[in-house]
């Protein structure tokens, strides 16, 4: 069935996903920050400003530590480029799958826990107290998350059959009663908490915080600079953004390329933008009405998505 | 004679020679020679195992004078797998023996016991009958507590850890011994054709089934049988405690597959539902004292039980699903089983080698005092980071193809063509999804804390400050390590073809090698490529490359004597996160399971309240398994003791009733 359809027009579509991602995660970063910058009363820097700040960080001398080391420099480059896999393997503009890497939902979990440890070890290299205080605090919240998202994507997968994302997108699209079954909204909601913690966003990280001592994903940055930075911040706004994307693509699958046709790769990757960044507005707005819950509070909203995951997957047994 | 015999011959020579060198060589020479005769010991099993694995006969007969079938070693191609297995593992462990072992654990009987160790630990999967399973197991067990030994004159807790170990591996093998008594008493036989003859539904074969379970689950280190893994693996030398930890756990893995695969198959659904909850619960025991652990040696024995509970919950979900007729889902549970034993074989061996050349370098076994030592010794952290990458399940390596199939079994496991296949199935499946989810997620936070802390930041203390880099005869086999906990992962199709091959006629999960050297599971239809997935990724490298190198040029790095860290400028390396503060939050999350002890002892100045001299915190998690389940049996039988003392007095008049009374009773049993 996957290694049967392999299709060569997978590839350049691919490319072209990767292309528009990485043109779009600043975007999407930049319109978060927009929207919420209007919502709270202020003017904001602009939809282009995330863009500006990687050019910037680029052209700039990195200061490293002495104690540190190696990882300082590769740790950044790992992350981003695990995101940039992300980019190519899910589904996004379209479901052609690529010739022998399937995008099979546990190749894409590890893909993005090689950044989450790259980003930790990251945070450990220079030898501070905050560094390692945002690596612990980052590794709990993976390691909690985990379960979550493995559960609820394994909801969604009942329907389909497999565990391949784009199998997955095709199911939904083919047949959208799928979507709003019980099962189906369950296993979102789920998803939607454990991509929230995956990506330190509010309610369980707070991406705008000055304060050291409530940082998770930020304290681990503290001692990265220049281009090391640049490329931490890149690489998590890729993550973001290619999470967004496969979320929006799971509620509303229209717009996705099935069959390879040049008017279906204009469609499609119109779509994504359109969706990817209205999800990404809809964020803020919601953003703005929450406040970052206590770090002890964390496991508690992780058990409560964890047991609305196992709940979807019990309940596709009951009501199939 | 064949080769396979051949081979099972020459390890016989080979252990007898590397005693006698061992016995006979001056302490100048001894870790050369016997280190050397030792891994030649290991090589043969290397070869041997090898050749069975890929179909080779032989066999080599052992008369005895006792009324029993004739002790017959002849190893299957599974035996061979495992012979292999343990045998590459005792070979790292060798040569790594030569350069690290130094005076105690350098002794005569050091490495006469280590070639002992080795022989029985080889020799166990040969056996086609069980007494000369038994044989070999005790000899293995021998071998290994004489090891265990070493540093008994210097370290007082050596004592206490070899009593454990003691009592629980004779545990395990009194389960074993019952289990086969049973199968044996039922079947008239001692040869494992014969004991494969028994009727798995019938309830002998269930109370078997349970005793062997027990019996190799503690010699694999499950719970509620792995109390002695903490003690003694950090009491252990590096090399011997990847031995054990390495090789030793598979023949507990082995002994479950000879059970569930040659001796009892298919039996009820209920046998998998206990394999797995076993399996479960010792994944995640294991892995929650893994990650709270400061030290290094206690985390990865705690690994170990983890691991093996993964591996025991994929043999049992195989043995659940295949009493529901989910055949493809359950060969490729089975095949998960045995990747799983093998990357764990090769990541754990490395893991624990690293840790021995730490504790060469440093002396230091405490991750709160270690750090920095990535720039100190750069082999051996490359070694420990790809062995700790696999421990973690990353790709690409050995372990993360190992879990992708025990999870894409499990997945593929409640349904058979859309059809639900049992209640229990799709009870099981979802929870050991999410237990092996939240397994995965405490692995990677354990090994990014032992990585991280050992290996980056600053030298918490100043022997962590003074480290140098091991001995190449000791980098040798940290890099073979390495390579093998890679290459595992790299070529997991024709690793798994072998292992299918190795399951034999009955099982045989439908594997291929796909792409390059990718797996390709058409029983459950999944494919894994991890070599192009690893091409792709270099694709991408190439344009960040570009762009770093680009920017490198115009903006080179600049070196500040100190980070910045938030503006706090007077840093020093006590500063840092430890250990202890890194699996802080996790201990307040798992309080309940885990039930720390936190003592906080403040000194203030002079009068004041408000000004604090020094603050002495102290926080330990102990095994609540070990003081909650046996604590009060020992406490018993020690009150019990204390009562039969009463019984001895010293009086002969005493001793003398009791001798009568004695013969009385033998009077009465025999005349009944």
């Amino acid at each position: 069935m996957i290694s049967g359809a392999v299709n060569l027009a997978a590839i350049p579509i691919a490319l072209l996903q990767l292309a528009l991602f990485v043109f779009l995660a600043p975007l999407l970063i930049g319109v978060i920050r927009q929207v919420r910058a209007r919502l709270e009363g202020r003017a904001g820097s602009g939809l282009w400003q995330p863009w500006r700040d990687v050019r910037k960080l680029v052209a700039k001398d990195p200061v490293r530590a002495a104690d540190s080391s190696w990882m300082l420099t590769v740790g950044p480059v790992a992350l981003l480029v695990s995101s940039l896999l992300l980019c190519v393997l899910l589904p996004l503009v379209g479901t052609l799958p690529l010739p022998l890497v399937p995008s099979d939902l546990f190749v894409i979990v590890s893909i993005m826990l090689i950044g989450v440890v790259a980003l930790a070890l990251v945070g450990l290299d220079a030898g501070t107290a905050f560094g390692g205080m945002g690596s612990s605090r980052h590794m709990t919240v993976a390691a909690l998350v985990e379960p979550t998202l493995l559960l609820a994507v394994y909801a969604l997968s009942i329907p389909a059959g497999t565990s391949t994302l784009s199998l997955i997108v095709e199911t939904r699209l083919e047949n959208p009663a799928v979507i709003i079954s019980p099962v189906s909204l369950l296993a979102m909601v789920a998803l939607a908490i454990a991509i929230m913690a995956e990506t330190s966003r509010l309610p369980i990280d707070n991406p705008s915080t000055h304060l050291e001592l409530t940082m998770l994903h930020e304290a681990m940055v503290l001692e990265a600079s220049g281009r090391d930075l640049a490329w931490l911040e890149l690489g998590s706004w890729l993550k973001l953004a290619a999470l967004l994307g496969l979320l929006s693509n799971l509620i509303l699958p229209w717009g996705v390329l099935t069959d390879f046709s040049v008017a279906g790769v204009l469609v499609g990757l119109a779509a994504v933008t359109v969706k990817v960044l209205v999800l990404g507005a809809l964020l803020s707005v919601g953003e703005v009405f929450l406040a970052k819950v206590r770090l002890f509070r964390v496991p508690e909203l992780l058990a409560g998505s964890f047991a609305l995951a196992l709940l979807a997957v019990t309940a596709s047994y009951l009501v199939a | 004679m064949t080769s396979v015999a051949a081979g099972m011959l020459g390890q016989v020579l080979l252990m007898l020679t590397a005693v006698a060198a061992a016995l006979l060589t001056s302490s100048r020479w001894r870790s050369r020679v016997s280190g050397i005769l030792c891994a030649l010991l290991a090589g043969a099993g290397v070869v041997t195992g090898a050749l069975a694995l890929f179909g080779g006969r032989g066999s080599l007969t052992i008369p005895t004078a006792l009324p029993l079938d004739p002790l017959v070693l002849s190893p299957d191609r599974l035996g061979g797998l495992v012979m292999l297995v343990v045998s590459v593992v005792g070979l790292l462990a060798s040569l790594f023996g030569i350069g690290s072992a130094r005076v105690a654990s350098a002794s005569r009987t050091a490495w006469v016991s280590m070639a002992v160790f080795l022989f029985g630990m080889q020799l166990v999967p040969a056996a086609t009958d069980v007494v000369s399973f038994l044989l070999f197991w005790e000899i293995m067990t021998l071998g290994s507590t004489a090891l265990l030994l070493a540093h008994h004159a210097t370290r007082g807790t050596v004592a206490s850890a070899l009593v454990w170990y003691s009592a629980m591996s004779q545990l395990s093998f009194f389960f074993v011994v019952a289990g086969f008594a049973v199968l044996a008493g039922v079947t008239g036989g001692t040869g494992f054709a014969a004991l494969a003859t028994l009727d798995p539904a019938s309830w002998q074969a269930s109370l078997a089934f349970v005793l062997l379970l027990l019996g190799f689950g503690g010699k694999a280190e499950l719970v509620p049988l792995h109390v002695w893994v903490p003690r003694v693996l950090p009491e252990a030398p590096g090399h011997v405690a990847a031995a054990m930890s390495g090789a030793m756990v598979n023949i507990g893995v082995y002994g479950a597959l000879l059970v569930c695969v040659r001796l009892l198959p298919n039996g009820p659904a209920w046998w998998g539902v206990l394999v797995m909850a076993l399996g479960a619960v010792s994944a995640l025991y294991g892995i929650l004292q893994a990650s709270v652990a400061s030290n290094l040696k206690v985390l990865l024995a705690y690994s170990t039980t983890e691991n093996m509970g993964l591996v025991f919950l994929g043999l049992g979900a195989s043995v659940l699903l295949r009493g529901d007729h989910a055949t493809g889902a359950a060969d490729a549970a089975l095949l998960a089983a045995l990747l799983l034993m093998v990357s764990h074989a090769a990541f754990k061996a490395t893991l624990f080698l690293g840790a021995g050349a730490v504790a060469r370098s440093t002396g230091e076994m405490n991750l709160d005092r270690l750090g920095g030592l990535g720039s100190r010794m750069p082999w051996t952290a490359a070694a420990f980071g790809a062995a700790a990458l696999g421990a973690a399940a990353l790709p690409v390596t050995g372990g993360f193809v190992a879990e992708w199939m025990l999870l894409q079994a499990l997945v593929h496991g409640s349904r058979v063509g859309g059809e639900v296949v049992s209640v229990t199935a799709s009870v099981a499946m979802p929870l050991a999804v999410a237990v092996i989810a939240l397994t995965a997620g405490l692995a990677l936070l354990t090994f990014v804390k032992a990585y991280g802390i050992a290996f980056l930041a600053r030298p918490r203390s100043v022997k962590a400050k003074q480290a140098r880099e091991v001995p190449v005869i000791m980098r040798v086999p940290l890099a073979i390590g390495a390579i093998l906990v890679v290459g595992l992962g790299l070529l997991p199709g024709p690793l798994a073809e072998a292992l299918a091959s190795a399951l034999g006629p009955a099982f045989r999960p439908d594997v291929r090698t796909i792409g390059l050297a990718g797996i390709d599971a058409r029983g459950i239809d999944v494919v894994l490529d991890p070599t192009t997935l690893l091409a792709l990724a270099a694709v991408l490298l190439v344009p960040v490359l570009m762009a770093v190198l680009a920017s490198a040029r115009r903006h080179p790095t600049r070196v500040s004597p100190l980070p910045w860290a938030g503006g706090g400028s007077r840093l020093r390396p006590r500063m840092q996160y430890t250990a202890t503060s890194y699996a802080e939050p996790l201990v307040r999350v798992f309080d309940d399971v885990l039930r720390p002890t936190r003592d906080v002892e403040v000194t203030h100045v002079g009068e004041s309240r408000y000004l604090v001299e020094r603050v002495h915190v102290e926080q330990s998690v102990s095994d609540v398994i070990e003081t909650r389940l046996y604590r009060p049996v020992l406490i018993l039988a020690q009150r019990f003791g204390v009562r039969a003392r009463r019984a001895q007095n010293g009086s002969i008049h005493r001793y003398l009733s009791y001798s009568f009374l004695a013969l009385l009773v033998v009077l009465i049993v025999v005349s009944l």
